[in-house]
């Protein structure tokens, strides 16, 4: 009966000394310069295929060059009709993120912590999970009455199962001991559900929540590009059908723009959740 | 909460076992212990020999299989803030601060802010961590961490503080000074306390009474009481009165060691 002790924590320690360690590394300008010149070779690469129009076994030719792009994405984000696809693709992704943090999150505490929930859910959850959210389009557009609602549809389930498995996870991978100290400290069910199982998952729903984001935008770009009428998504697949080019590579831009933001707020709320851990684990 | 006298702990023909597929590991047999209020009683014994076994069925985590254990007449039926229990190590919740582990268990018992707050500070300085309230347990260093751990269970002045080899995890020096505080928090609380140790020094040097249990199926072999005056310091395992309690333990353990690792029936 002897609780071996959780090997889980000793990381918590011994990174401690790393974070000191880190420090001194911000003084070092070596890094820095050669991330930025690696984004700098990239521009370099694109100016010289596309301005000289190379035609390997990949064409080049109508692919456009950055300086034009630069000056199309000037022009667009100077009139209000972009803005229109910009907002109408935030607000599905924020609803549908919404919604998938709120159920997945709340599933996946019931599921990992109570059998009956485990029993009735999870084979349900196991047995949608392996349909990609984008192969629900044509249902979804005849299950929900308008266009926002089918598109946040998709968006919330394609975040929902990454977000449901990862808080599961979390839940079962809490240390017994604590919730026994827990009950030994006087607290019932309702207290160790609040105080030990949901901060003892929150390490691991907080990556769900990071994977998640991922694939909603995927998700809700696929959605925009089959069935909408507005989104940066659509925006994007309209601008190959009326041949403005620069504007396909302007679309693909913000939406790698806005993905990259959102999953750093993702972060930053997540390291604003757990102070307790050191920063190189958050 | 009444004040003292509490914390006799009555088990009676106590018995454990655990089954798994079919087959039954008796832990346990007909072990019988009784302890007066604020008595320091040592469970000492080889590994594997279900010393934690009786102190889990203390706490309330395993129902025992015979017999049953009675704290201050009260039959033990599951865990409580009564009968608080220190674990060998990675105990605290990693994501409250310090003063937060310890005001937990006032907390559950729906103190105030305030109130809870004050007398966690209390007992933080009693075990010499005034100044670490805000810290997390991750940025303490073992000996620390188990100091909260105490901490966290006398802050609900318990009938009886439960210690599952607390101070196994440290080095040989930290251990002594813990020992040493742990007996000085104790002068001052007076609870009654029940460790486990596979530590013949340790046992002695802290217990009122050691127990010496058998190997598997854990029974008792032998009361052992330590009569050394108190306050004890470090200094006095080097006295012959130590000396013949360790030869007569030391003699004991041995044998049941060896039993323990020998054929089984």
């Amino acid at each position: 009966m002897d609780v071996s002790p959780e090997a889980s924590t000793a990381p918590l320690v011994t990174s401690l000394t790393a974070r000191t360690l880190a420090f001194p590394r911000l003084v070092n300008w070596r890094r820095p310069a050669l991330r930025l010149s690696s984004v700098g070779f990239f521009f370099a690469a694109w100016h010289v295929v596309t301005t000289r129009r190379w035609e390997l076994y990949v064409r080049f030719q109508n692919v456009p060059p950055p300086a034009q792009v630069l000056e199309d994405a000037i022009e667009l984000f100077s009139s209000a009709p972009f803005y229109v696809h910009i907002l109408a693709s935030l607000e599905r992704i924020w609803l549908g993120f919404a919604i998938a943090t709120v159920l997945g999150v709340g599933l996946g505490l019931l599921i990992g912590w109570f059998r009956l929930a485990a029993d009735t859910l999870l084979p349900l959850v196991e047995l949608l999970r392996p349909i990609p959210a984008v192969a629900w389009v044509p249902l979804s557009i005849m299950l929900w009455p308008t266009e926002l609602s089918s598109i946040v549809f998709i968006t919330t389930l394609g975040a929902f199962f990454p977000i449901v498995l990862n808080t599961v996870h979390g839940v079962e991978g809490i240390d017994r001991q604590l919730v026994r100290a827990a009950t030994s400290l006087g607290a019932g069910p309702a207290a160790i559900f609040r105080e030990a199982v949901i901060p003892g998952a929150l390490p691991s729903i907080v990556t769900g929540l990071s994977v998640g984001m991922g694939v909603s935008w995927l998700c809700l770009i696929s959605a925009e590009m089959i069935s909408g009428q507005f989104g940066i998504g659509y925006f994007t697949w309209l601008a190959y059908g009326i041949v403005k080019y620069s504007h396909i590579v302007v679309g693909m831009l913000v939406i790698g723009v806005l993905g990259m933001l959102s999953s750093a707020l993702i972060r930053l709320i997540g390291a604003r959740c757990m102070p307790w851990l050191p920063r190189t684990e958050r | 909460m009444t004040d003292r006298p509490t914390g006799r702990i009555e088990i009676t023909d106590l018995g454990v076992a655990f089954g798994s597929n079919g087959r039954t590991v008796e832990a346990i047999r007909r072990f019988t212990l009784m302890t007066t209020p604020g008595e320091f009683v040592a469970l000492l014994g080889p590994s594997g020999c279900g010393k934690t076994t009786v102190l889990n069925a203390v706490a309330g985590f395993v129902d025992p299989t015979a017999g049953r254990v009675l704290v201050d007449g009260e039959l033990v039926t599951r865990p409580g803030a009564d009968r608080g229990m220190v674990f060998q190590q990675h105990s605290l919740f990693p994501w409250k601060t310090v003063l937060a582990n310890v005001e937990f268990g006032l907390k559950m018992r729906g103190v105030g802010k305030t109130e809870r707050t004050s007398q966690a500070r209390t007992y933080l300085h009693l075990v010499g961590l005034a100044g670490f309230e805000h810290a997390y347990p991750g940025e303490l260093s073992g000996g620390m961490q188990q100091r909260v751990g105490i901490a966290r269970v006398l802050v609900n002045r318990p009938r009886v503080m439960l210690m599952d080899e607390p101070f196994g995890a440290l080095d040989a020096q930290t251990r002594l000074t813990m020992q040493e505080l742990l007996l000085g928090v104790w002068r001052e609380v007076r609870t009654t306390v029940l460790f486990v140790t596979h530590d013949i020094d340790e046992a002695l040097f802290l217990a009122d009474r050691v127990v010496v249990m058998t190997a598997r199926p854990g029974q008792i072999r032998d009361f052992v009481p330590v009569k050394l005056t108190r306050p004890r310091a470090a200094e006095v395992i080097a006295t012959s009165e130590f000396m013949a309690l360790k030869a007569r333990v030391f003699a004991q353990v041995r044998e049941e060691s060896a039993r323990g690792l020998g054929p089984r029936p």
